[in-house]
């Protein structure tokens, strides 16, 4: 097992690294650059810019050396110092920049993806055991919709709804009140009353998908066989459902956790910035539109991390779930 | 048994050859049935894609023929009318008369008390609906100039629902957007399947080295978060592009990661089949690499690549509405269903002009019919199961 997870945590670095390469590449395709984009800001509010100017200030900025040498700098700093370069549109380290944001996201996510299993995978069981109740039409009725309103519309929906209906604050972290208060219960209360709405509309898709999935499996494993000796042999139903059949129908779930972490990330730049909540969503929007290479590179870097993250987390967890999954050796 | 109960015998008797023979002839056009009959057969079991596929129809149509459909032009302004609501259609005046389909005129006043320019509906002013009747003329697809509209308003004017910051009627410019979102999927799906179809197939008919290089760099584009990706390959787009080479990078950019699935699944079903005593039987007969692909493989898989096109699809319009949603994808003049989304921001915007947000319910409509057609046909794609 050790020597497994030394292997996987070796690839996912050579991943991690090549990634990098990739990113910067892609970022670094629109023509023109951030002292482009920054001149003709200054010019659209009335400044004279010289060509001159523009080119010290690209000097001054370091844009005017080749990209592998720019990206070479870069990642010898991420590695040697965990230096994520500096943030061209904030004027400060990109560390600084993300730092708190980037905690608030992985808080959100890790928040997100834990209540949508606790509440998907009971949801599932039960759409199988009591298959074409109304409960069942009512979860699928519900998934269908989940799935198919974007996160953006669905984030819209529910502030107009909290708007009309409970009257609380229109987006954001905190209330007004609480904004420069320090941690209390209140605030707390107050913090849960802003996040629920992320919550929802991040983890609503993945939560319906983890429902179909169980309940596909669970139809299929809850006539098997060895459901039928369990109960011949008079296990009280309920147990006999959370240890036989679950724990079969839970590997599905399990493998695809490394996908919905990534799924429920990816979706959160557009759904915090429509809720305006401080996570490093809004910074990349900005950061892509002002061609600030270091800040967006990293926040994709980073979203790619998860991703790899997730799978790798996923995989422990099904050899964990299932003995049947052999980590040595290759094809028998 | 009693005399009395010979008929019903007879009957009953009678019933059961009618249904036997009935059986019999029911399993021989199933064994006679082509696969594509089977397919039918089974998708038309499944209610919800029915009337998903009945949905589809509809926006379709409404993609064709939206120059027809629409009252106006996407672009045309009615000064007189500006963030105008949705006008109620009516078919009786205030004194109870019949008038036929008609909505009321419209009144702008301005109001001491709250300071704000309101209007409503002027009770004397009827415009009636006309149907099949002259408006604005427009070019059909770009070639026949005509100016024959389903409806417009008898002199006056109609928005059903409503305008826009502009003055733009919306119920036109959700039409307009219905094509571009829906052949904006349509080419993305077209392309990723040009593609998913070229790698798949090189990948799982040569294997080897070529195989690992291409499914490696599968899981590479994979792992990276779909949205962000997006993102910033549409922020790479020059910002002084014509919006109609914009329209085409996006819908490439939208293929751009659809395109493994499909290839993945080709090259599975290409390595399975691959041994198969059907194609080493045309192997022996003496066929072309290319025609074992072509004539014997694909037809054994193609029901599977449409409803991997088809599960597709809803993530193309998402993508597109996303993108163009936070201001990275389609810019006007270009009318889709997102950039009429950007009009709806924030709860400000939605709470006082409700209808800029009516795109959505497009949206998801449209999403959802997808979704429901693509289970029924991943059901209905292995007619086989039962």
């Amino acid at each position: 097992m050790a020597r497994y997870i030394f292997q996987r945590l070796m690839i996912m670095f050579l991943m991690l690294f090549m990634l990098s390469l990739v990113v910067f590449v892609v970022l670094e395709l629109p023509p023109g650059d951030f002292a482009d984009r920054y001149v003709h800001d200054l010019r659209q509010s009335g400044a004279q810019v010289t060509a001159d100017q523009v080119q010290l200030y690209r000097h001054m900025l370091g844009l005017d050396r080749p990209w592998y040498i720019r990206y070479l700098n870069w990642i010898g700093g991420i590695i040697t110092r965990l230096d994520f370069g500096w943030s061209l549109t904030f004027r400060m380290p990109v560390t600084k920049v993300i730092g708190d944001r980037l905690l608030f996201t992985v808080l959100l996510s890790v928040t997100t993806i834990t209540l949508s299993y606790l509440i998907a995978i009971p949801v599932g069981i039960y759409s199988a055991m009591r298959q074409y109740s109304i409960g069942d039409y009512f979860f699928t009725v519900l998934g269908y919709f989940g799935m198919a309103t974007p996160a953006f519309l669905f984030a819209l929906i529910l502030l107009y709804i909290s708007v009309i209906y409970f009257n609380t604050g229109v987006g954001g972290l905190f209330s007004r009140e609480f904004q420069d208060q320090p941690w209390s219960w209140a605030k707390l209360i107050d913090f849960f009353k802003h996040i629920w709405m992320a919550v929802i509309v991040l983890g609503t898709s993945g939560a319906a998908f983890t429902i179909r999935t169980m309940r596909a499996t669970m139809l299929d494993e809850k006539n098997q066989l060895y459901v039928t000796v369990a109960r011949a042999k008079g296990l009280p139903e309920r147990k006999l459902i959370w240890k036989y059949p679950v724990r079969a129908a839970l590997n599905p779930v399990a493998s695809t956790i490394g996908w919905e972490l990534a799924e429920i990330v990816s979706g959160s730049p557009i759904t915090a910035t429509v809720l305006a909540l401080p996570d490093i969503g809004p910074i990349f929007l900005k950061s892509l539109i002002n061609q600030d290479v270091y800040l967006s590179g990293t926040i994709l870097l980073f979203y790619s991390a998860l991703t790899i993250i997730g799978t790798f987390l996923s995989d422990l967890l099904l050899a964990a779930l299932d003995p049947r999954i052999r980590l040595t050796g290759g094809a028998p | 048994m009693k005399w009395f109960h010979l008929p019903f015998l007879a009957l009953l008797g009678f019933r059961k050859r009618a249904e036997g023979k009935q059986a019999k002839l029911a399993e021989e056009t199933y064994y006679t049935a082509t696969q594509f009959q089977l397919m039918w057969w089974k998708f038309r079991r499944h209610r919800l894609a029915i009337v998903g596929s009945i949905i589809l129809g509809i926006f379709v149509f409404i993609m064709i023929f939206c120059e027809f459909l629409a009252p106006y032009d996407p672009q045309s302004r009615n000064s007189d009318y500006i963030f105008g609501s949705p006008q109620k259609v009516h078919l009786f005046d205030d004194q109870g008369k019949f008038q036929g389909l008609f909505v009321y005129g419209v009144e702008t006043v301005f109001d001491r008390e709250s300071m704000q320019i309101v209007q409503t509906e002027d009770r004397d002013v009827i415009y009636k609906i006309r149907f099949f009747s002259r408006g604005e003329p427009y070019k059909m697809w770009g070639i026949i100039r005509t100016d024959l509209h389903l409806f417009t308003a008898e002199n006056g004017f109609v928005h059903l629902f409503g305008t826009d910051n502009l003055g733009r009627d919306v119920f036109s410019r959700i039409l307009y957007g219905t094509r571009t979102s829906l052949s904006i999927g349509l080419i993305g799906i077209f392309i990723s399947f040009i593609i998913g179809l070229l790698m798949g197939g090189i990948s799982g008919y040569f294997g080897g080295a070529l195989d690992n290089l291409i499914q490696r760099l599968i899981e590479f584009i994979n792992v990276i978060p779909t949205l962000p990706l997006w993102m910033s390959l549409a922020a790479a787009l020059p910002k002084e592009w014509s919006p109609i080479r914009v329209y085409f990078m996006v819908t490439i950019i939208l293929s751009f990661i659809s395109w493994t699935t499909l290839a993945r699944r080709v090259r599975g079903k290409l390595i399975s089949m691959r041994e198969e005593d059907f194609v080493f039987a045309a192997r022996i007969a003496g066929s072309s690499d290319l025609r074992i692909i072509i004539r014997h493989m694909l037809p054994a898989f193609l029901s599977y690549i449409i409803v991997d096109l088809t599960v597709e699809f809803p993530y193309m319009i998402l993508g597109e509405t996303t993108l163009s949603f936070i201001g990275l994808g389609l810019r006007e003049p270009v009318v889709s269903w997102g950039v009429l989304l950007q009009a709806s921001q924030n709860v400000k915007a939605i709470e006082q002009h409700p209808w800029l947000f009516i795109p959505a319910a497009f949206v998801i409509v449209s999403v959802l019919a997808f979704s429901l057609v693509g289970d029924g046909m991943r059901d209905a794609a292995d007619p086989y199961s039962q």
